[in-house]
């Protein structure tokens, strides 16, 4: 199976409380809280599409899209 | 259908805290449906109080939010009524086991086809932080400033001495493995017990310094092990996951059916 390639991430705003969780437990890094304390995507080059963070997501504020 | 299909978006975001493990239960919960393919229609998910019986709000499924540990009681008589329904039980620690524990162990006595889900998080978060008879020996909480001497219940043991036919445990930092094991308990015939650990950083984390939700997360990780692991064997104090009992044995309603069919021989 090829690996999946990301497309974007899906970031719900209004649902995001920022916890931190999708952010610490990323293995790649790939994300960051900014200034309001909100998820967003640093450095979607590194994401390698495992999906821990849409899984782990308390609040379904985070989905990831390959490409097909 | 997408995760989303099972929601009801409309009471989004979620009351639980930020960090909450309940709503990593919630998606773990909601994509075992999901993977089984099940429609909102079959589902009735029934539970009490506490901060994690707020669950059954934001299902679309038939949905029952009760009395505080009784859930057990009400998903058993939606059970006997319509036994072609799938029950989904989700209850918190102290719901659970202290005051629904006469419930519980009665309804893993009579192995009544249903889900009950222990969203353990050692605590009563929504009355601000007592301890329950899960949190163990040696926490602080608000009503335990010096610390517990309570011994905790092992949940896992508790429903296999009181007869649950299938009975598991995982925790929030191992999702993909609590979806699987959710699913393998909906698809048991009979009455299946997961308990998931689950973190209350507001309180439990606070209290007991352990750090925020993604410490608490990695606390699972280091201090878990599958079942019967070598590194059980070299250190007691881990706390074993997975599988533990996975058993056939008669099913309440349909045992029942056949006395409704002595009852009713020759006279219909």
């Amino acid at each position: 199976m090829a690996k999946p390639k990301l497309k974007r991430h899906h970031i719900n705003r209004d649902w995001c409380k920022g916890c931190g969780i999708c952010v610490e437990l990323c293995p790649k890094k790939v994300l960051e809280l900014d200034e309001q304390e909100k998820v967003t995507v640093a450095r979607p080059q590194d994401c390698i599409c495992c999906r821990l963070c849409e899984l782990r997501c308390p609040d379904f504020a985070i989905e990831v899209e390959t490409q097909e | 259908m997408a995760v989303k299909d099972y929601l009801r978006e409309r009471f989004l975001p979620h009351m639980w805290c930020p960090g909450c493990g309940h709503g990593e239960v919630l998606g773990g919960l909601v994509r075992a449906i999901e993977n089984l393919g099940l429609s909102k229609n079959e589902i009735v998910m029934v539970s009490g109080i506490g901060c994690s019986s707020r669950i059954s709000g934001y299902v679309d499924f038939h949905t029952l939010h009760t009395i505080h540990g009784r859930a057990l009681a009400f998903a058993t008589g939606v059970k006997i009524s319509r036994p072609e329904l799938k029950l989904i039980v989700p209850m918190g620690d102290g719901d659970a086991l202290a005051i629904g524990g006469n419930h519980f162990i009665h309804a893993a006595r009579r192995n009544l086809d249903m889900t009950a889900i222990v969203m353990n998080n050692r605590i009563y978060g929504m009355t601000g932080g007592q301890f329950s008879p899960l949190s163990g020996e040696n926490i602080s909480a608000t009503t335990a400033p010096y610390r517990t001497i309570d011994r905790g219940f092992d949940v896992v043991e508790l429903a296999k001495a009181a007869g649950a036919t299938f009975v598991a445990r995982s925790t929030t930092y191992h999702v993909q493995q609590m979806t699987e094991t959710i699913q393998k308990a909906i698809t048991h015939k009979g009455f299946s017990v997961v308990e998931v650990l689950t973190q209350c950083p507001t309180y439990f984390g606070r209290k007991n310094k352990i750090g925020g939700a993604a410490d608490m997360i990695t606390w699972f990780k280091d201090n878990t092990t599958p079942i019967g692991s070598k590194a059980k064997q070299e250190n007691a104090a881990l706390i074993e996951r997975g599988i533990f009992v996975q058993i056939a044995a008669p099913e309440y309603c349909e045992e029942y059916q056949k006395v409704v069919e002595r009852a009713t021989k020759g006279r219909k």
